[in-house]
């Protein structure tokens, strides 16, 4: 018999699954050619009835279903995280869908999904489960990055993103597969017990292939190659969500594999990854011209950034790369909802060109842009300053000199391409026609949400830097 | 300490940002929007004379302190405060700021809004600047300068601005992370952003590897604010930022965004590292001096007046600098009013160039000539102004100037002779200018014609030759309480060395050799 509590602890993928399920059975009931926005308006409730589900499993920390969930500050907080990512990404979609004459319903419902498997990955303690969980959050991103049917970019995108993603899952389940044999079980926390007591060199492996697999998921060079190709053809509100949603929780999973399972002989090849995506990210996103690419190119940068709080480590370093992982969500996936919204019929004005004079013509987005570019490069009273400094101010608390300096050297280099797009935006005359829509209420709300959450965790990050150093003691616990 | 003591400093810093906020909800009405900004500034600086009707001259330390938790991990305070050396630094600040609204009154006519907005905002950075005392909220308001200045070059500046506001941004931009591993260093071993706390600490050696990490820590902090100074080799920035920028933005890049390398070097460099700004000392003086000359001969044979203003801040911040590493409280005490006539003068030699700018569209020297015909006025207001700056005795340069060679002087005889024909070439390059656009035939026709200076500019400068003259025969006004404030830093500072130093007698030695005695 499965106690009440167990299902409070995985309440909010059930109540977000429940809306999910309501999302595709109402899609056949509304004409082929009318507005999807009711299936839209059915998934913001979902996720703000999971919102509220998540406040309220708050309070009822603790294991369940056979100790393969687990809900602390870790889980809640990237809860909120993803399911915040999920409200921005499906109210910037309301507009996007119909300018692009996107009208299968599902797409909602497979963003909804796509939700529930993140948020399992950052609550579940047992790596079958965060197996499964993985796989439910990929496959759902693998169709909607195929969603632009028309486009033969976006098929390219979704079949790329599909092959490598599925190569790379068999790395994680490979590496499972290797903790098992070593330790004979799969629970997080046994394993940490069994492997406080024996060595086996096995592990070794596994945790390598283990961080293959997830290094895939968070674009972290050299598992990145997919990343640009995939990020330019699938649809700019679903990238704004693969970009932060995945990422946040892989790396919410590659904590609990690192940290949680106290896992041997992976410092360097976080040391090495973190070096390689920060540098290879930066210096790939200097030449492009396409503001997708562009932000595929930073995404790794900023996976490298992360990686610099996992090498720093202890609960300075991992409250740190928490704390990163939802600035970075809040700045990219708002950066990605205007992206949407400028892309216009066919993401057609995608080039920096486009975006010339765009000061002149939406001062408003404009203003938003430039305030989520200022973010990213890391410029204060933003989020992403703070969580950079508290990247690296963790990393230089363990002497990670080298790598601190990579990073500082590199978040200077970063400065100019995100510049470049401030520059054609305001500096540049326009050069194009391409036509920028009023804002509709969906996207001023988006923009709204990540806009107050990116100046917020700049100025006020206490709290949410409170709940990150819990979370992150309560990972090692 | 009543509650406006304890609250000014915020007041002051963050009125202007409460005004661009306003700002942003603004309807596009240019001229409400110029009244409106030109009131916020006002009422800055009225707060901002707060700080020295009370200042408080007999108390060292720092004052109107303001020391709240802000951030709990890692340990953040919201921590606030002035002496006698960034107090002037302050009002400065809140000074130039109306004047610059009231410059760019018609100069500014396209997307006024975004440019009222982008200038209060970087006048709160500004301020921040040199309120902060605790290092992370010192690099949160230095760089939050980086962006507002960058767009203000990139958008209203002329013909090359986009170089010019990228090659400013990146240069910043990349010497300040050095500054922040710095920073981060220091953290991580005393667990504190606080000044006062790491600079005891490291007074009271408390701070484990500092001996080996000090030099380069010295060197990350430098290098952030030799840029930002500009010091020789690293000023090839200015020239481009100076020339393309609107002339609000020159003067505001002129008159405090230089002051804030300056600044830092005596604040941090010399305030936390005493050791090794004395053994860094004389190739940092020799940077100084090459910036003092090559400064001054390069601006001389320049062909446009606002690159040749541009170059003569090289060589004038080399003074500054020459005053800072002098280690003697003449010099620095000079250092410090050098900074405040630097703001004043240089600010209203580009306010004047923008007034020509705004008439013929052109800076090249060689477009004008016999000037002082059509405009008596702007000429005189000229005359006086390039008066300052080149140092006539009774206005304000001759006194900084005087007070950072005597400094020197005491220093190294050398290096007091080699700085003093720089206030030669100064006067050469100046005077060379004002005979050229002034004096003679008028070459051009069209100067015949030009409208004087109108009611507006001369309310905008005004205040600035006033500045000037009183600066210059009153020079106690301000002297009185930066004096104290240079004297305790530099206690502070000898204090530093005696803890820190291993091998004493040597070190006093070669001090004696620095020094001259």
């Amino acid at each position: 018999m499965i106690p009440t509590v167990d299902y409070i602890r995985i309440l909010p993928e059930l109540v977000l699954s429940i809306f999910g399920i309501l999302a595709m059975m109402v899609d056949p009931v509304i004409p082929p050619h009318d507005s999807k926005k009711p299936l839209g308006i059915i998934a913001v409730v979902g996720v703000l009835a999971a919102l509220a589900a998540t406040a309220y499993q708050a309070q009822y920390y603790g294991d369940a279903f056979f100790n393969m969930v687990r809900v602390d500050t870790f889980s809640v907080f990237f809860h909120v995280v993803i399911l915040l990512i999920a409200l921005v990404v499906v109210l910037s979609s309301f507009d996007y869908l119909e300018v692009q004459r996107i009208t299968s319903g599902e797409y909602y419902a497979l963003v909804l999904f796509a939700t529930v498997g993140m948020m399992l990955m950052t609550s579940a303690v047992e790596l079958v489960l965060i197996f499964i969980a993985l796989e439910i959050s990929s496959i759902s991103t693998y169709v909607l990055a195929g969603f632009r049917r028309r486009a033969a970019e976006s098929a390219e995108s979704s079949l790329k993103y599909f092959l490598l993603g599925s190569f790379a899952t068999a790395f994680f389940l490979y590496g499972v597969a290797m903790v098992f044999g070593a330790t004979g079980t799969t629970n997080v926390y046994r394993i940490a017990q069994v492997l406080s007591t024996q060595h086996s060199v096995v592990v070794y492996l596994a945790v390598a292939l283990m961080f293959v697999g997830l290094g895939f998921k968070v674009a972290s060079a050299p598992f990145h190659v997919w990343t640009p190709d995939v990020y330019e053809g699938a649809p700019a509100p679903v990238v704004g969500f693969m970009s932060t949603g995945p990422k946040a929780a892989a790396f919410a999973v590659l904590l609990r594999v690192l940290f949680a399972t106290g896992a041997p002989g992976w410092f360097w090849l976080v040391w090495v990854s973190a070096a390689l995506s920060m540098t290879i990210g930066n210096i790939g996103a200097l030449v492009q011209n396409n503001v997708k690419r562009l932000l595929a190119y930073s995404s790794i940068a900023h996976a490298g950034y992360l990686l610099v709080a996992f090498a720093a480590a202890k609960t300075t370093g991992i409250s740190a790369a928490i704390f990163y992982a939802a600035s970075y969500a809040a700045m990219n996936v708002g950066a990605f909802a205007i992206v949407a919204h400028l892309s216009g019929r066919g993401e057609r004005y995608v080039t920096l060109e486009d975006y010339s004079g765009l000061g002149r013509r939406s001062p408003l987005i404009a203003a938003m842009l430039t305030i989520f570019l200022i973010s990213l490069i890391g410029i204060p009273i933003t989020g992403g300053f703070f969580a950079k400094f508290y990247v690296f101010s963790a990393a230089l608390q363990s002497n990670l000199i080298g790598l601190t300096i990579i990073g500082v050297i590199n978040s200077a280099i970063a400065a100019y391409y995100y510049l470049r797009v401030i520059i054609y935006m305001y500096m540049r005359d326009e050069r194009t026609e391409a036509p920028v829509a009023r804002i509709p209420a969906g996207l001023g709300a988006a923009m709204a949400i990540s806009l107050i959450a990116t100046i917020y965790l700049g100025v006020l990050p206490n709290r949410v830097l409170d709940n990150a150093v819990r979370a992150a003691q309560d990972l090692l616990r | 300490m009543n509650a406006i003591d304890h609250n000014i400093i915020t007041i002051v810093t963050f009125l202007p940002l409460l005004g661009a906020l306003l700002l942003v909800f603004f309807p596009r009405r240019d001229r409400d929007i110029r009244w409106f900004a030109l009131g916020i500034s006002l009422i800055t600086l009225l707060a901002s004379l707060h700080l020295p009707w009370y200042f408080d001259r007999g108390q060292t330390g720092f004052q109107f302190e303001q020391n709240v938790p802000w951030i709990s991990h890692p340990v953040i305070h919201y921590h606030l405060g002035i002496d006698g050396i960034s107090m002037w630094l302050v009002v400065l600040t809140t000074f130039l700021t109306p004047l610059c609204v009231l410059i760019s009154w018609k100069s500014i006519h396209d997307r006024v809004k975004e440019f009222f907005i982008l200038m209060l905002v970087l006048e709160t950075a500004m301020i921040g600047v040199f309120v902060a005392l605790d290092l992370f909220l010192f690099y949160f308001f230095w760089e939050a300068t980086l962006i507002p200045m960058a767009l203000i070059i990139g958008i209203y500046g002329h013909g090359r601005r986009i170089y010019a506001a990228v090659k400013f941004f990146l240069y910043t931009m990349i010497a300040s992370v050095f500054m922040l591993a710095a920073i981060l260093w220091l953290y991580a071993h005393t667990n504190s952003f606080d000044f006062v706390t790491i600079r005891d600490a490291i007074q009271n050696s408390q701070v484990a590897g500092f001996d080996t990490a000090a030099k380069w820590l010295f060197l990350g902090f430098f290098v952030a604010f030799a840029v930002k100074v500009p010091l020789w080799p690293l000023h090839t920035w200015l020239p481009d930022a100076h020339v393309e920028a609107p002339t609000a933005g020159s003067v505001l890049l002129a008159g405090v965004l230089l002051k804030m390398g300056t600044y830092g070097l005596l604040r941090f460099n010399v305030g936390l590292f005493p050791d090794e700004a004395r053994s860094n000392a004389p190739w940092i003086i020799v940077l100084a001096l090459i910036s003092i000359i090559s400064g001054a001969l390069v601006a001389m044979v320049q062909p446009n007046a606002k690159k040749l203003i541009a170059y003569t801040s090289v060589s004038h911040l080399g003074f500054v600098v020459l005053g800072i590493f002098s280690f003697t409280q003449i010099g620095v005490d000079g250092a410090v009013y050098q900074m405040l006539n630097h703001g004043v003068s240089t600010g209203a030699l580009f306010m004047l160039l923008g007034m020509i700018y705004d008439r013929r569209h052109t800076y090249d020297i060689s477009e004008y000539g016999g000037l002082a015909t059509p405009m008596p006025v702007y000429a005189t207001f000229f005359a006086f102004i390039m008066l300052s700056s080149v140092g006539l005795p009774m206005l304000n340069g001759f006194v900084g100037e005087f007070l950072i060679l005597s400094g020197a002087f005491q220093a190294r005889q050398v290096f007091g002779i080699v700085a003093a024909t720089g206030v030669i070439w100064s006067a050469c390059y100046l005077l060379w200018l004002y005979q050229r656009m002034f004096y003679g035939q008028i070459t051009h026709p069209v100067n015949k014609t030009l409208a004087d200076m109108d009611a507006r500019e001369r309310v905008s400068l005004w205040p600035l030759a006033v500045a000037a003259l009183v600066m210059g025969v009153a020079p106690n006004l301000w002297l009185h309480s930066i004096d104290p404030s240079v004297a305790y830093a530099l206690t502070q500072f000898n204090n530093g060395l005696r803890a820190a130093a291993p091998a004493a007698s040597h070190i006093t030695h070669a001090l004696m050799q620095v020094i001259g005695r």
